[in-house]
């Protein structure tokens, strides 16, 4: 009987058909949602309202992913939610099936074999990849060596005008209590060939916009994690009299979204040389802010965005001298509320709250400027839903983004993207090698010590015949 | 290519009192194929993340060559690690996934292509080079994968389990396949794994290591035939070496009611011992009229072989009576083991430890 191992569990999961192959589960139980590649057999179950994401893996990396991703939900680290692995799954043909890892699909999440495609605009793969490198280094900030860092590990969410990336496969991870300058380079050594080999795979299946080298993405990547890491750890050095880069460099830090919570400052004998270092910082400097405020869980822009807005309408309330917590219970009540109630229900699954918000604002900007008036923000709301939103695909279960990229292409297996498309006349190649195998025998766990010695004489052997034809 | 050495190359983790690995002295030559192993904890990983740049060096060196890696970063060392992570990708050619990371190299395309196809070659790929990946078995992905490192053409491989995820058939015909290629690559390879049987098939030499310290290394034969200390005795071999205890008495070691012989060089080496160990080699095992008086419990056929699972039995030690003691014998003489029988050693193949110094005393 299948075992399940779960910090909380979801029952409904309990009946589903665990004793079989995770490739081979009927269709009615599973969601053809886009995805990246895999080398396991992934695949997305439906209970309920909720969509979960099944992996077959073997138990240690099932295992080993659990924890590490429980970790990174406990550091605040955007990731994909551990929900529990199940094991002892029996048999078939007395091979036993390996265990199944499950987490909770990312919502809203936008796959990345899309978001490359033919039409997109350069400063959305400029995004793209800033994302990208936010997360690595946030990852890198807590100890975390991904060791597998590829656009089919990494899921994309909106983030108002920019995105947020989240990390998904956690298999090669691992966390320590620092890393070393080696390990970094090592995940970025990693992170460039898989990038590598991802765009030029998106190129080749055109699905790549054509503009886009892929080369040249790959560099960019690099540096500007360097970029970054040199702004979120570096050192800087300077002479007491520039006093005001102390507080320069924590302003920058914020405006990339981080908090300094420990800043190291040295300074000289005679202080004339002040040397900076920030020793800990932590991700997520508005959406901490805006969740204190309002209860609001939000992307770092969204935040960003949202507390722009709670801003204004402080100034605008004449409430500047009012305790910001009291002007953001009011803001929320009169703002934020009033705007997702006006809604339509059957449309709110095409983006998250803080997202809608966000393009409600945008909405009222382009129309004040257009009608050169104030426009009242639940009228923007009005004229949002009829001209934007209701026009947009779904993105809380991503169904239908993928299809107009395929066209009249038929993938493989419409629940794996890994095997490509269907494509005429394929037999394979005879395989020499793999038909000696099958003729091999079983290994025995025993060690064969008659081969080893077989093959200690034919070295020595070999070794005394090379001597022989070197001495003349 | 080139040979590695580790001298005195120590790590020590940040909020450890003691080394995860200790002043390692290690030199590998030039296209040898090098086993690390040895129980989990023991520094293997640590050591081949050394090498690989992954891991700081408190003290000592290492080189590749004659270049001195101590310092440098890991892409600057020319090594490869394989099997990290081998994602094929299904719009791109057999060929391309092997050789694409060659173009943040700058390796000219002609160059690109002899590469690929000299290994396609070595790993039996020729007619797959033009074909989409989807329909290759988990196998042939596995040797596409080693081909992406081999158009590296680094210095030195670099292999930590690279077999643990695979399931165990495809594990014992890729391990056959890794250690064939190695050989006519000639590339130096360092490979990490737990597994003593994995390693002795594989290494030209194994390194044992032990709580962050180096055992023994040398031929799998030796390392077999000789065993340096206990540790390695009784590590290496499966099913593993018998280790038995006993008091020295006059002529030998007193094993339940039977004198073990052993030489007069062997009783003088230990003068300092009041006990040795002795270990005798499963295959070392034969019933006999007289010898170790033990009580069968299992008797096991595998091929032309007989497996005697027996217990100890005649001692007033405790500890040592019931002490489980596997004999490997040739089959003819399965009608006798049942019950309690004799079992005489090869004197030619004992092996004699010190239980002071865990050291060997034997030749
Ligand atoms: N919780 C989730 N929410 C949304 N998508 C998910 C989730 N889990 C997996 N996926 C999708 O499934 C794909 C494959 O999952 P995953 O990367 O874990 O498999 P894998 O076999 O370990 O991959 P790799 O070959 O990179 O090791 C991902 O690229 C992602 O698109
Ligand atoms: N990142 C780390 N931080 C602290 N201790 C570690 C770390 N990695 C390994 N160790 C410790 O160092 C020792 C050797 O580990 P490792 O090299 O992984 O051994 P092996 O590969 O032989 O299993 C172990 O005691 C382990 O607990
Ligand atoms: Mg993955
Ligand atoms: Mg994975």
């Amino acid at each position: 009987m299948p075992r399940f191992i779960s910090a909380k569990p979801d029952s409904r999961l309990l009946p589903l058909p665990w004793e079989t192959p995770l490739a081979e589960w009927p269709v009615n139980l599973l969601v053809a949602l886009p995805r990246g590649l895999s080398r396991h057999v992934v695949r997305f179950i439906k209970v309920g309202d909720d969509v979960y994401a099944a992996k077959e893996v073997i138990d240690h990396l099932a295992q080993h992913e659990y924890r590490l991703l429980h970790a990174l939900m406990r550091q605040g680290t955007p990731a994909v939610e551990p929900v529990g692995i199940i094991t002892e799954r029996g048999a078939v043909d007395g091979v036993p099936l390996d265990p199944i890892l499950i987490t909770r699909h990312l919502e809203f999440s936008l796959p990345y074999r899309s978001l490359f495609s033919p039409g997109v605009r350069q400063e959305t793969v400029s995004r793209l990849l800033d994302a990208m490198v936010v997360l690595v280094a946030r990852l890198h900030l807590i100890g975390f060596k991904w060791g597998d860092v590829s656009l089919s590990n990494i899921l994309f969410r909106r983030d108002a005008d920019t995105f947020a990336a989240y990390l998904v496969d956690a298999e090669t991870g691992e966390l320590h209590a620092r890393l070393t300058r080696g390990q970094r380079e090592h995940d970025i050594d990693i992170a460039r060939t898989n990038l590598l080999g991802d765009f030029l795979d998106l190129q080749a299946g055109g699905l790549l916009q054509e503009k886009l080298d892929p080369l040249r993405l790959v560099d960019m990547v690099t540096s500007r994690y360097r970029e970054l890491w040199n702004e979120l750890t570096g050192v800087e050095e300077f002479s007491g009299g520039e006093l005001d880069r102390i507080e320069n460099r924590v302003r920058r830090l914020n405006a990339l979204g981080f908090d300094v919570a420990e800043l190291d400052i040295q300074t000289d004998a005679d202080q004339e040389t002040i040397r900076i270092q920030p020793m800990v910082v932590d991700a997520g400097h508005h959406s901490r802010r805006l969740m204190r405020l309002t209860g609001l869980d939000t992307e770092e822009n969204q935040a960003r965005r949202l507390l722009n807005d709670l801003d204004t309408y402080r100034w605008r309330t004449g409430q500047a001298h009012v305790d910001e917590a009291v002007v953001a219970h009011d803001w929320l009540t009169h703002s934020f509320q009033p705007v997702m109630n006006a809604i339509p229900a059957e449309l709110r699954a095409k983006r998250e709250p803080a997202q809608i918000f966000h393009e409600v604002l945008d909405y009222r900007w382009y129309q004040a400027q257009r009608e050169c008036r104030e426009v009242p923000l639940l009228e923007a709301t009005h004229g949002y839903v009829r001209d934007v939103l209701s026009d947009l695909p779904d993105e809380e279960l991503n169904l239908d983004v993928l299809a107009p990229v395929v066209e009249d292409r038929q993938l493989v297996n419409p629940y794996d993207p890994s095997m490509g498309y269907v494509e005429a006349g394929e037999e394979p190649p005879v395989d020499a090698w793999e038909n000696q195998a099958d003729d091999q025998p079983e290994a025995s766990p025993f060690l064969d010590l008659a081969a080893l010695r077989a093959r200690a004489a034919a070295k020595a052997r070999a070794k005394a015949e090379s001597e022989a034809r070197d001495t003349p | 290519m080139a040979n590695v050495s580790f001298s005195d190359a120590t790590r020590i983790y940040p909020n450890s009192d003691h080394p995860a690995v200790d002043r390692l002295n290690l030199e590998i030559g030039d296209g040898e194929f090098m086993v690390l192993v040895g129980p989990s904890g023991c520094g293997k990983s640590t050591s081949l993340r050394m090498l690989a740049g992954l891991e700081e060096v408190n003290s000592g060196r290492i080189l590749i060559g004659d270049r001195d890696v101590t310092d440098l970063p890991p892409k600057d060392r020319d090594i490869a690690m394989v099997f990290q992570n081998y994602a094929l990708y299904p719009h791109m050619t057999v060929a391309d996934n092997m050789g694409f990371a060659l173009k943040m190299q700058n390796v000219p395309k002609a160059e690109r292509q002899e590469r690929v196809l000299e290994a396609a070659k070595l790993l039996g790929l020729e007619d797959f080079l033009s074909r989409k990946p989807k329909a290759l078995s988990g196998g042939q992905r596995q040797r596409v994968a080693m081909g992406r490192a081999i158009v590296r053409q680094p210095q030195v491989f670099l292999m930590d389990e690279p077999l643990s995820n695979l399931d165990a058939k495809l594990r014992v015909a890729t391990r056959t396949q890794i250690a064939a290629l190695q050989q006519r690559l000639g590339v130096t390879t360092v490979y990490v794994t737990h597994d003593q049987v994995e390693a002795m098939t594989m290494g030209d030499r194994v390194a044992v290591m032990k709580d962050g310290l180096l055992q023994q290394v040398a031929s799998p034969l030796e390392l077999y035939d000789r065993p340096g200390n206990l540790f390695v005795a009784g590590f290496i071999g499966s099913p593993a070496m018998n280790l038995i205890e006993g008091p020295i008495v006059s002529g030998g070691v007193q094993i339940g009611d039977y004198i073990l012989p052993l030489s007069r060089e062997v009783l003088a080496k230990a003068s300092n011992d009041t006990s040795l160990t002795v270990g005798i080699r499963p295959e070392a095992l034969e019933v006999a009229e007289q010898g170790i008086a033990v009580n069968v419990n299992i008797v096991e056929e595998l091929g032309a072989d007989t497996y005697l699972y027996s217990t100890l039995v005649g001692s007033t030690d405790q500890s040592v009576d019931g002490q489980q003691i596997v004999a490997r014998t040739s089959a003819r003489h399965k009608g006798r083991s049942s019950g309690t029988v004799r079992l005489a050693a090869d004197p030619t193949q004992l092996h004699v430890f010190s239980n002071a110094t865990q050291e060997r005393l034997s030749d």
